[in-house]
């Protein structure tokens, strides 16, 4: 059995790994991969993930079970630190030794700390491991209790040091980006596309220095400042360098290998070092005199070394395709190809929009045929798209503006993904072209998406793709004559709108009988919630009739957390609270040990609840008045409101009242989504009602109502509906409304993209809701009306019945609780043990 | 937390050496899934009462770390039976345990034994 050693366990060698025991023949062999950090490799493409979250198992490539049973022998935290290539054996820092008959090297870069003075003092930290990391957070932990509005700095505007910079922003420190050249991103952008990004980061709150040289680090033992030149100087409490990489190429040095002139191994078109039984992959390998930063051509070297291990041949291309796409601090950032071309080779189209940080730049050839490369800034929705034009040299239209500049009628100006060629490659993650996606279905017979997923592995990756994929295969299975629905699930094929009318028209008393007669199997997490929002608006029945089909949520009314706790949100429409109301809340955190925060939708926010406490609870809030808040439910949220001329010397009129009517109207309605409303008083709209489901804003004769609003990843803004409404009509209105998104809304498709792809947009709706045109308005009131009148609290109808009590238990058969619950101690309050 | 995971190892029919009552069969809501303790361990038991089946699984969420599989929605993927983890919505084979999207996360998995009412589950220790 011939032996295999991989140097470095980072995300190209667990490529390595991975791809390699993929292989028939990868039984013959056996595969040992050593990694010198004491964890399994980890995505450090997300790194700054961990601030979130600081859950390093989320970031891992695969858990160190996976190894195992693959039979790939991991060592974590022992380094290699020589090889004999006479004898083929490597020594490893723990002092032992080992054969192999091939040897990968895949050791990757470190930090590059520039040679400034007083670098060494503490404070001073590099951003490339989970360690790195780590030491940040307690560093900045430190210094923050010392002085709460601490300054953390970055030294290096590049694509790293912007991540950096949101990871010491998410831990509470005032961001500093220093960098030395004129512009952010400078290999990746030109100076305008630069600017446009700054503007758009220093508008959530980074502060950007460029064109600072770093002289010398300051400070006594700790670092407290950078000096720039003689009058030029920042105070910091935290600096982290990223400056750049270096390969991690020392073994290769000592073992003397063929060197590049500045560091790396020197590697050829199939991965091969000077020694043919030694391969470098990933950002150790230099070559055709380059370091190749990025995961993707990490991961293609890792395929062509596995390829030439088990005797196949395959050639890393000549051109590396150094195109990215990333959402940097919630902006998109995209360029493709050439992102900067001289006059000479072709002509640029450039779209720059500063108010909404938006700038797109394409590069033409000098004959108007070609695309040459480009820069996305703000929206890189086009990306993958013009990516693909740009990859295959496809035909452009005439004029090129049209591929970035917004359609006038709202479709798309590339025509349909079928005119890509076959060999355009669709998933770079996993090398798969356009034709061997389309394949899955005209060849192998997949059927759907998810079939197309498990056979080809397509969007398992990065999950950019993804659009492009979902379009790809719908496409190809109209071509194919085959119907594209959108049914629900496996289970029934039918979408949620039919499976509302079938429920409706027939009657029918539960979701067994539902699947009896119009499914198949035993349903799933995906048309069982889809079915008990259905029979919730048809009948007005609460969560705990048919518990089995409830989303966990719903089913212990109650919001699951990070730990398995639960967290509880009694309502208080319109926001209005009582100190009376107000104390009984706290008493009721105090009684239960529980952390309490304020909703962004005017109310009180209980965490850490165990499920045997949750009826305890309940029951003192609804002694004291309170009812469900339904905040774990696909149903009405709140409605917002400012306090309105009852007190505001602005207000029109009185927001607060209309508010709370508004709110006890719809409270409990389910929906196919969450929704939330607001009333302003005035047209300061303090209420942030425009970014509502429904908004209602006071103007000079009425209520001015807009719909179709949210907040959340995608933001959008409510359109105006109608105008000058009094209180009756604003109501009517609303009950048509809503009662027309609830029956024709697809599965958690909230209003807004319900209206986008409502055919006729606003003007139809206005036209079904006020005009009547399909002659369902009374219906729709009458259904409403039919709703309201049902209402009732489930928390009250769960602490009265015995029954429905029983499954506020966390074991059948002991009343012990969860041990594995714990708590620590955060700001006077508690939060639940990280991991 | 990986000592929390290891003591979770599937158990076929064969290997049982214990039957563990753990309740009768009105103890268990129909068509889902309930939790029981056994010594150190937590274990989902999942009642399909639709086709009359039961199963178990280890109640720990192998991603997250956290105990809540049995809260779970279940149901099936074409002829296999499983069961949604409430987190992430991982789907897991109750048959094996095995992950559905063939990602590498799976659960350990325990024999049910429905007798005279009771239901027993079985444990190799």
């Amino acid at each position: 059995m011939k032996k295999i050693i991989i140097v470095g366990n980072g995300m190209v060698g667990y490529k390595f790994c991975e791809k390699f025991v993929a292989q028939e023949h990868s039984k013959n062999f056996e595969i040992t991969v050593f990694g010198e950090e004491p964890r399994p490799a980890y995505d450090r493409v997300h790194l700054s993930e961990f601030f979130e979250n600081q859950d390093a198992k989320a970031l891992e490539m695969a858990p160190a079970e996976w190894y195992k049973e693959n039979g790939v022998t991991l060592v974590v935290g022992e380094r290699v630190s020589d090889i004999d290539r006479n004898n083929k054996t490597i020594a490893t820092s723990k002092d032992r030794g080992f054969s192999y008959d091939y040897l990968v090297l895949a050791t990757g870069s470190s930090a590059f700390v520039p040679p400034i003075k007083g670098v060494e003092k503490e404070g001073v930290f590099v951003y490339r491991t989970i360690e790195d990391l780590e030491d940040m957070l307690a560093y900045a932990a430190k210094i923050k209790a010392k002085k709460p509005n601490a300054r953390g700095a970055i030294l290096g505007g590049g694509l790293l040091g912007l991540e950096a910079g949101k990871a010491v922003m998410d831990m509470g420190l005032e961001p500093h980006i220093v960098e030395f050249a004129s512009k952010l991103m400078p290999r990746q952008l030109d100076s305008r596309s630069s600017q446009v990004l700054q503007l758009k980061l220093e508008s959530i709150g980074l502060n950007i220095h460029l064109s600072k040289a770093t002289n010398q680090i300051l400070g006594n033992g700790a670092i407290t400042g950078m000096e720039f030149g003689e009058d030029d100087a920042l105070d910091v409490d935290m600096l982290v360098i990223s400056a750049g990489i270096r390969p991690r190429d020392e073994l290769g040095k000592t073992s003397g290998l063929e060197m590049g002139a500045r560091g790396g191994i020197v590697v050829d078109n199939r991965m091969r070092t000077s020694d043919k039984n030694i391969f470098a992959i990933g950002e150790v390998a230099l070559y055709n005199q380059m370091i190749y930063g990025l995961v993707a051509p990490g991961y293609d070297m890792a395929t062509i070394a596995v390829n030439q291990i088990l005797g196949e041949d395959s050639m890393m291309a000549e051109n590396i395709d150094m195109s990215t796409k990333l959402k940097l601090i919630g902006v998109d950032v995209a360029s493709f190809g050439e992102p900067f071309m001289p006059a000479s080779k072709g002509h640029s189209v450039i779209f720059e929009n500063k108010t909404q940080h938006l700038y797109k730049r394409i590069n033409v050839s000098l004959d108007g045929k070609k695309l040459l490369g480009g820069i996305l800034i703000g929206d890189a929705t086009d990306y993958n798209m013009l990516h693909q034009v740009y990859l295959n040299e496809m035909a452009i239209p005439e004029d090129a503006a049209q591929l970035i500049l917004p359609a006038s009628d709202g479709g798309s100006s590339f025509g349909s993904v079928l005119d890509l060629p076959d060999t355009a490659q669709v998933c770079s993650c996993e090398s798969l072209s356009k034709g061997e996606i389309c394949c899955s279905i005209t060849e192998d017979g997949c059927n759907n998406l998810s079939e197309v997923i498990s056979k080809t592995k397509a969007t398992t990756g990065c999950g950019g793709c993804k659009p492009m994929v979902v379009d790809l295969v719908n496409e190809t299975l109209k071509s194919l004559g085959k119907e594209v629905k959108d049914t629900v699930c496996e289970h029934f094929n039918y979408n949620r709108q039919e499976l509302y009318d079938l429920v409706k028209i027939n009657k029918v008393a539960d979701y067994d009988e539902a699947l009896n007669l119009f499914g198949d199997g035993h349903g799933c997490e995906i048309c069982k919630p889809v079915f008990a929002s259905i029979f919730a608006t048809i009948t007005m029945e609460t969560a705990n009739r048919q518990p089995g089909i409830q989303d966990t949520n719903d089913r212990f009314l109650a919001n699951i957390q990070r730990n398995g706790t639960y967290s509880v949100v009694p309502r208080v429409p319109g926001g209005e609270i009582t100190p009376q109301q107000l104390i009984v809340l706290g008493e009721v955190a105090k009684k239960y040990n529980l952390y309490t925060k304020i909703t962004g939708g005017q109310r009180i926010d209980l965490f850490g609840a165990q499920v045997h406490e949750l009826p305890l609870i309940w029951k003192d809030l609804i002694d004291a008045g309170f009812e469900s808040g339904h905040a774990y439910g696909k149903s009405l949220r709140t409605v917002k409101s400012c306090v309105g001329s009852t007190w505001c010397r602005y207000g029109m009129h009185e927001s607060v009242t209309f508010a709370i009517d508004i709110e006890k109207r719809y409270r409990g309605l389910r929906s196919p989504h969450k929704f939330k409303g607001g009333v302003s008083g005035c047209i300061r709209e303090c209420a942030e009602a425009r970014g509502k489901d429904f908004g209602l804003i006071a103007v000079e004769g009425g209520w001015n109502l807009y719909v179709c609003g949210n907040g959340g990843a995608t933001p959008k803004h409510a359109v105006l509906f109608a105008e000058q409404l009094d209180d009756d009509t604003a109501i009517k209105y609303l009950d048509r409304f809503l009662m027309y998104y609830i029956r024709t809304a697809g599965p958690l498709v909230r209003t807004a993209p319900w209206l986008d792809k409502l055919e006729g947009g606003i003007d139809y709706l206005r036209q079904v809701v006020i005009e009547d045109s399909l002659g369902i308005a009374e219906d729709l009131e009458n259904e409403m009306k039919g709703l309201i009148g049902k209402y009732e609290c489930e928390w009250k109808q769960a602490i009265e019945s015995p029954e429905i009590l029983k499954r506020f238990k966390h074991f059948v058969n002991s009343d012990d609780t969860d041990e594995n619950i714990e708590f620590v101690p955060m700001r006077g309050q508690k939060m639940p043990k990280p991991w | 937390m990986e000592n929390i995971l290891e003591q979770y190892k599937s158990v076929s029919n064969t290997d049982v050496k214990t039957w563990f009552k753990v309740g009768v069969i009105s103890d268990f809501p129909e068509n889902s899934g309930a939790c029981i303790k056994y010594k150190t361990k937590q274990i989902a038991v999942f009642n399909f009462t639709r086709t009359g089946k039961w199963y178990a699984s280890q109640n720990l969420c192998p991603h997250k770390m956290e105990m809540v599989i049995s809260l779970g929605m279940i149901g099936n993927k074409e002829d296999v039976p499983k069961v949604a983890c409430p987190l992430h919505k991982k789907n897991f084979s109750l048959e094996d345990g095995s992950n559905l999207a063939g990602e590498d996360y799976k659960i350990a998995v325990y024999p049910v034994k429905i007798e005279n009412e009771n239901v027993y589950i079985g444990f190799n220790d």
